[in-house]
C-alpha cells in the first residue's frame, strides 16, 4: 500500500505555515462571493474566520478544502495547493460542515470505520484511534448506538471526533455550534480546546457568534467578501481602543452636562444609564468620582467587545449586516454545485 | 464535559494516511460496497417489503390471470410470470438502492463521500456493487419460491439466473446512479419511477409474453433495455419445463430483430455493454459535481 507520512508531530506553533490564501476569489456568474482574500495561519494556531452569513466564509472555507475552485488566486494548506494537489490536501485536513453529514442508520463507530477506511487508516491502528477520538468527545459509551438516536449536539461531537480520525494537519470546523443551544455549544467548544492541546492540530474555524471568535488565537472579520480586519482578539479590541463606562447617578442630566464641562466628553443617556467612552476607562473612574461633582450610585466600566470592533470596521452591527447577508444570496457551494 | 475525559486518553498516536495506489481504490470500492450492505441488512423493514410486491405479482396476479390464459395446457400461468417477477425484483430494488444517493445528498452524507481523498470512480463503482449485491440478494430470495410455481431446482438454471441477475443489478444500478447524480431532491424519486421504472417494467414482457403484439408495442418492447434482461431469464426458466411447441413459442418468444431471433449470449453481451457504458456515465455524471 502506498503510505504517505503526514508527520503531524513535528509542527511547532508558528514554525510553518498551515494555510495561505493569497488574492483568493471566487466569483458565480455576476457575483463575486470571495473579492480576494490574503490570510496566514501558523501551524498550530486557532484562526477565527468571523462574519455574518453571506460574507464569504463558507465559500472560502470550501476552497480551501477543495470542494470548489477559486475563480482566481492561490491557496495552500498543510504545504499543498489546493487545485494542483487536491488529493494530498484532502488527505491532511479534517473537515466539519455545517450540516451533518452522517449516515443516521449506522451507528457511531461505523461511522467513523467507514471514514477511517476511506482515508486509508492502517487496519492495525483503527481500534485505538477510533476510541481516542470518540473518548476525546465523550462518546465512547455510546460507539454501537445508531446515530438517528443522537442529539444534535451529540452528532457534532462525533462529527469533530471523525474529522480528526485520520491525525490531520488542519481541521475545518464551518460554524461548529450552529443552530446548538448555549450549553451544547459550550460543551463542544469544551471539546475544541482539549483537542487542540492533545492533537497538536491547527484549527481553521468560521463564526458569526462574536463570543466564540474569543476562543481563536487571531481572527479575520470577513464583509461583503473582504476582510476588513485581521489579529488577536485581544488587538482588534484594543484597536476600538476607548472604553464604554456607564453611570447611575442621582442627577443624570446634571451628569451629562459635567462630562461635557470638566472633562470634555460626550455622554448619551442610554437605557437609564449615562454612557460614555473614554480612554483608560479604569483609571479614569477614581477621577471620576472626585470631580464629578454628582452623587454616583454605580459604575460599570467594559472593555470594548468584538461587537464594538465589528461596529468599527463596517460601520453595522453584526446582526444588521446577516439581515442584509443572508437576502443576498445563500451562500452554500454545495447547494450550487447540485443545482445542475 | 471535556475533562472527565482526560485521564483514560493515552498519548496522541499520529496515524499514517495512504496513498493512491490500487490497493487505496480497491479499498474505498469495498467500504462503500460494504455500508450498502450494513444498511440493507439492518433494514429489515424495507427486505420485507420489497418482497411484498413480488410476491403479490406472483401469487396474486399471476393466479388471478391463470384461469384467463392457460385454459388449454395444464399450465400454470404463474410459471410463466416467475422469470418476469425476477426481473421486476430486480429492477425495482436496483433502481431503489441507486435512488439512496439522493437521500445521501439530502442527509449530507454525500458530502463526507466527495471530500475524501479517493478517486470519485472508485465511490461510484462501489455504490453500484452495493446496490447490485443488494438487489441479487432479493432476487435470490424470490429465485427460492421456483418450487412453488412448478419450476423445478435445477443447478444449472439457479446458477445461470444468479448470473444474469447480478449483471442486470449491475446494469440497473449504474442506470439508476446516473440519474440520481442529476437530481437533487428526494421528490423526483417518484417522477423517475413514472418515466422509467414503471414503462421499463411493462415493456419488458414480464408480465405478458411479447409475441402477437401490435407493432407499435412490439417496436417499444425491443427498446426497452430491461427486454434483453428479461428474455434469458426466461430462457433459463423455459428450458427447465416441458411444454408443447406451440405454446413454448407464444410464451417464450424470445427478441427478434427483423428476422434475426437474438441468440442468449448475444442479449447477454447487450447487457454486459449496457453495464459498461451505464457504469462510465454515472462516472463522468460524478466527477463532474466540483
Amino acid at each position: 500500500m502506498a503510505v504517505v507520512d503526514t508527520e503531524p508531530t513535528k509542527l511547532a506553533v508558528g514554525s510553518e505555515i498551515a494555510v495561505l490564501a493569497d488574492d483568493l476569489r471566487k466569483s458565480y456568474r455576476e457575483v463575486e462571493a470571495v473579492k480576494g482574500v490574503n490570510f496566514k495561519v501558523s501551524a498550530g494556531e486557532t484562526f477565527g474566520f468571523l462574519g455574518p452569513n453571506g460574507a464569504g466564509k463558507s465559500t472560502t472555507i470550501s476552497m480551501l478544502c477543495t470542494i470548489i475552485h477559486p475563480t482566481s488566486g492561490v491557496a495552500r494548506v498543510a504545504g499543498f495547493d489546493v487545485v494542483r494537489d487536491q488529493a494530498q490536501v484532502r488527505r491532511h485536513i479534517g473537515l466539519v460542515f455545517q450540516d451533518t453529514t452522517l449516515d443516521d442508520y449506522l451507528t457511531a463507530s461505523e461511522n467513523l470505520s467507514f471514514h477511517a477506511e476511506l482515508y486509508g487508516v492502517p487496519k492495525g491502528q483503527v481500534r485505538t484511534r477510533l476510541q481516542q477520538v470518540m473518548e476525546m468527545v465523550g462518546l465512547w459509551d455510546r460507539r454501537d448506538s445508531l446515530v438517528r438516536t443522537f442529539s444534535g449536539g451529540m452528532k457534532r461531537r462525533l462529527e469533530i471526533a471523525r474529522g480528526l480520525l485520520h491525525s490531520p494537519r488542519v481541521l475545518f470546523l464551518d460554524e461548529p455550534t450552529v443552530g446548538l443551544d448555549p450549553q451544547t455549544r459550550s460543551h463542544i467548544w469544551g471539546y475544541i480546546t482539549e483537542l487542540k492541546k492533545r492533537e497538536n492540530v491547527t484549527i481553521f474555524l468560521t463564526t458569526h457568534y462574536m463570543d466564540e471568535a474569543e476562543y481563536c488565537d487571531r481572527i479575520a472579520i470577513i464583509d461583503n467578501g473582504v476582510i476588513v480586519a485581521s489579529d488577536t482578539p485581544e488587538a482588534l479590541k484594543a484597536s476600538v481602543g476607548q472604553d464604554r463606562v456607564e453611570l447611575h447617578t442621582a442627577d443624570d442630566q446634571a451628569t451629562i452636562a459635567n462630562l461635557s464641562m470638566k472633562f470634555g466628553l460626550e455622554a448619551k443617556l442610554s437605557e437609564g444609564s449615562v454612557a460614555f467612552f473614554v480612554d483608560q476607562g479604569e483609571e479614569f473612574v477614581p477621577r471620576l468620582f472626585s470631580e464629578l461633582g454628582v452623587k454616583i450610585q454605580s459604575v460599570r466600566v467594559a472593555r470594548p467587545t468584538l461587537d464594538d470592533v465589528f461596529m468599527n470596521y463596517t460601520g453595522r452591527t453584526i446582526r444588521d449586516a446577516e439581515v442584509t447577508g443572508s437576502e443576498k444570496m445563500r451562500q452554500n457551494p454545495f447547494v450550487r454545485a447540485r443545482g445542475r | 464535559m471535556a475533562a472527565t475525559t482526560q485521564n483514560t486518553i493515552p498519548a496522541f498516536v499520529p496515524v499514517r494516511v495512504a496513498g493512491n495506489g490500487v490497493a487505496d481504490d480497491l479499498r474505498a470500492i469495498l467500504v462503500v460496497w460494504k455500508r450498502e450492505l450494513i444498511r440493507f441488512i439492518r433494514n429489515r423493514l424495507r427486505i420485507l417489503t420489497s418482497l411484498a410486491q413480488p410476491v403479490l405479482f406472483l401469487y396474486i396476479l399471476g393466479t388471478g390471470l391463470s384461469p384467463l390464459i392457460s385454459q388449454t395446457a395444464h399450465f400454470n400461468f404463474r410459471t410463466f410470470m416467475f422469470p418476469g417477477v425476477l426481473g421486476m425484483t430486480i429492477l425495482f430494488t436496483s433502481i431503489f438502492s441507486a435512488m439512496s444517493i439522493v437521500w445521501d445528498r439530502e442527509f449530507g452524507f454525500l458530502r463526507e463521500m466527495m471530500v475524501a481523498p479517493v478517486h470519485r470512480w472508485t465511490l461510484v463503482l462501489g455504490k453500484c456493487l452495493g446496490g447490485a449485491t443488494v438487489a441479487s440478494i432479493q432476487g435470490a430470495i424470490i429465485l427460492a419460491l421456483a418450487g412453488t410455481v412448478g419450476v423445478p431446482y435445477s443447478p444449472v438454471m439457479v446458477l445461470t439466473l444468479l448470473g444474469e441477475m447480478m449483471l442486470t443489478a449491475f446494469a440497473l444500478t449504474a442506470f439508476g446512479v446516473m440519474i440520481a447524480a442529476r437530481i437533487s431532491q428526494v421528490e423526483s424519486f417518484q417522477m423517475v419511477t413514472q418515466f422509467f421504472v414503471l414503462p421499463m417494467f411493462f415493456l419488458s414482457g414480464a408480465i405478458f409474453p411479447l409475441s402477437d403484439l401490435p407493432a407499435w408495442l412490439g417496436v417499444l418492447s425491443k427498446i426497452d433495455p430491461l427486454s434483453y434482461a428479461v428474455a434469458p431469464f426466461r430462457e433459463a426458466v423455459f428450458s427447465q419445463i416441458h411444454l408443447p411447441a406451440a405454446l413454448t413459442k407464444t410464451l417464450n418468444p424470445g427478441i427478434a430483430w427483423g428476422a434475426w431471433q437474438l441468440p442468449v449470449w448475444f442479449e447477454i453481451a447487450m447487457i454486459m455493454v449496457a453495464a459498461l457504458a451505464m457504469v462510465g456515465a454515472a462516472i463522468r455524471q460524478f466527477s463532474r459535481t466540483d
